[in-house]
């Protein structure tokens, strides 16, 4: 009873914080729903009793994406009369491909069923539940039987980041930069020096 | 017996309403002396007496000046966004608060003894940037908002490398739970021992991600003002600073568990195992918070540069390479959890 509530208040304001992200005006206030959206998908995953989950959910989603997100969107000089101003006019092309997906979507759940050995699975998991957490058991999953999968998807963010920095990155000219080696490697003997000065001589 | 007149759903809500209340009230208390402490401190270390007035050695200080706070009016500042401006203070010092519920004070004295303890401590002590960034952009000023940037970035930046060295510890354990990890490291010796190196890049990152001196650029003086604090006064303020206070006694509550031992005295013998374990608990937190207040008193604040230097260029290769050496000398010499 108490976790069939609990269920329901999760998604519920899963659902209604969603629907927030799309319609609240002001971006930085979209975000910050998205965020909360975040935290009750992860109040669902504790619901399921993947733990793991819902806490990798929270330090990636929560703690670094959305961080970066919220970044980018209050740096971001938006003027938001501007940015409304259009949606007549951009209304009918939204509609459309919005239609398009729906379509999609019950095209896609019209033909979906579960993969035939799913339900062999699900009767037998390969690390017993009931032996080890979930957080051991993904990891002996991860490591043996999908090894490829799992360094392929590392390579695949790899990628990202290079791609990424290489695409950002400008090296400038006429920068000061602080070279610390340098810096350390200065002594006294190469960097300061007596000299004697004569009164009314200068150096 | 008391038990036997409620339903038992109801009386472990009130026993678990009991020990967060256990909690708090001297979590506030040690923050209130904290403060109090750091002054002093601070005041011995450049020949000053420190508070002194209010109460014998000025032992009332912290009350005073709650209390003044307390009384002060709270102003919003005309441009800001009132909703998130309100709830920043509120999501800081909350956030400081619920990360206690896994702490493992002594053997078996723990409100949540979860499976995954570290993560769910990462994950709170990641989510403290919201209540920087959010007050710095509700304040609508640009000293705020600067510091709040500021100190995103450098939040960010070093749960990088105390992500990595968590890992190193936790390959040493195997195991996510914060009283196991405790428990492994009275059947070996205390991870500073074997793991140093990565104590003293955790001690440096966790000065970084409460925003402590010599990182404190969030709210550089100098620079900001009071950085993204700036336009918080009254309760508001008095959030975000015991916030922070309690963040700090958080991190060197992690610092204790992950690398001295916990609960656990020094060695398990007679004078030393007489005393509780709460105290050796207590008192090596306290000696973590003297080096913050030590180093605050003793360096000048790092370039922003400089600081995003340390932590990308440094710390997270040094990290990273920890944890291979980790796990390879564990493989090596056969010594990897749950090999055996």
């Amino acid at each position: 009873m108490i976790a069939a509530l609990i269920f329901y208040m999760f998604a519920g304001l899963a659902v209604a914080s969603g629907v927030m992200v799309i319609s609240a005006r002001n971006p930085v206030h979209s975000v910050l729903f998205l965020i909360l959206c975040f935290f009750n998908a992860a109040g669902l995953f504790l619901l399921l009793g993947a733990e793991f989950l819902a806490m990798v959910l929270v330090v990636v989603y929560v703690g670094a994406v959305a961080v970066m997100f919220l970044f980018v969107v209050m740096m971001l000089d938006i003027n938001f009369l501007r940015l409304r101003e259009g949606v007549a006019q951009y209304l009918p092309t939204g509609a459309v491909i919005g239609l398009v997906l729906l379509v999609e979507l019950a095209v896609m759940f019209g033909g979906w069923a579960f993969a035939p050995d799913v339900e062999a699975l699900l009767a037998a998991p390969m690390p017993a539940a009931s032996e080890m957490t979930n957080t051991e058991a993904l990891g002996r999953l991860i490591y043996t039987k999908y090894v490829y999968l799992f360094q392929a998807s590392g390579v695949v963010l790899l990628v990202a980041m290079v791609g990424a920095i290489l695409l950002t990155h400008r090296s400038r000219t006429g920068v000061r930069k602080q070279k610390i080696y340098d810096q350390v490697g200065r002594t006294a003997a190469n960097s300061v020096e007596i000299r004697k000065v004569s009164t009314g001589g200068g150096i | 017996m008391l038990s036997g007149l409620m339903p038992p759903e109801l009386w472990r809500l009130i026993v678990i309403v009991l020990q967060i209340v256990a909690i708090v009230l001297p979590l506030l208390v040690a923050v209130a002396y904290l403060t109090y402490a750091e002054r002093k401190v601070i005041g011995a270390i450049q020949l000053r007496k420190g508070p002194n007035v209010v109460g014998p050695f000025g032992l009332l200080q912290p009350l005073a000046d709650g209390a003044k706070l307390f009384l002060k009016e709270t102003i919003f500042p005309s441009g800001a966004n009132k909703a998130v401006f309100v709830i920043a203070p509120m999501l800081t010092f909350i956030l400081a608060l619920i990360a206690w519920a896994v702490i493992p004070f002594d053997q078996g004295w723990v409100v949540a003894d979860i499976n995954v303890g570290v993560l769910y401590l990462f994950a709170i002590s990641s989510l403290g940037v919201y209540g920087i960034i959010m007050s710095g952009w509700a304040s609508n000023s640009k000293y705020a908002f600067l510091g709040g940037m500021r100190s995103a970035a450098q939040m960010v930046s070093y749960e990088v490398s105390m992500g990595l060295v968590i890992i190193s510890v936790l390959i040493t354990v195997g195991s996510l739970n914060l009283s196991d990890i405790v428990l492994k490291q009275k059947e070996t010796v205390w991870f500073i021992l074997p793991h140093f190196p990565m104590f003293i890049i955790f001690v440096v990152s966790i000065l970084a991600e409460t925003n402590r001196a010599p990182f404190d650029l969030a709210e550089s003086e100098s620079e900001l003002v009071a950085g993204y604090n700036v336009e918080y006064s009254a309760m508001t303020f008095a959030l975000f600073f015991l916030g922070e206070y309690a963040n700090m006694i958080l991190m060197s509550a992690m610092t204790t568990v992950l690398f001295l031992g916990g609960w656990l005295p020094p060695m398990d013998i007679a004078p030393f195992n007489w005393i509780p374990g709460i105290i050796w608990f207590a008192l090596k937190i306290c000696a973590v918070l003297f080096i913050f207040l030590w180093v605050r008193a003793t360096f000048p604040r790092y370039r922003y540069d400089q600081l995003m230097r340390l932590g990308w260029k440094i710390f997270l290769p040094f990290s990273l390479f920890w944890v291979v050496l980790t796990s390879g000398v564990l493989v090596a010499f056969g010594w990897l959890p749950g090999q055996g």
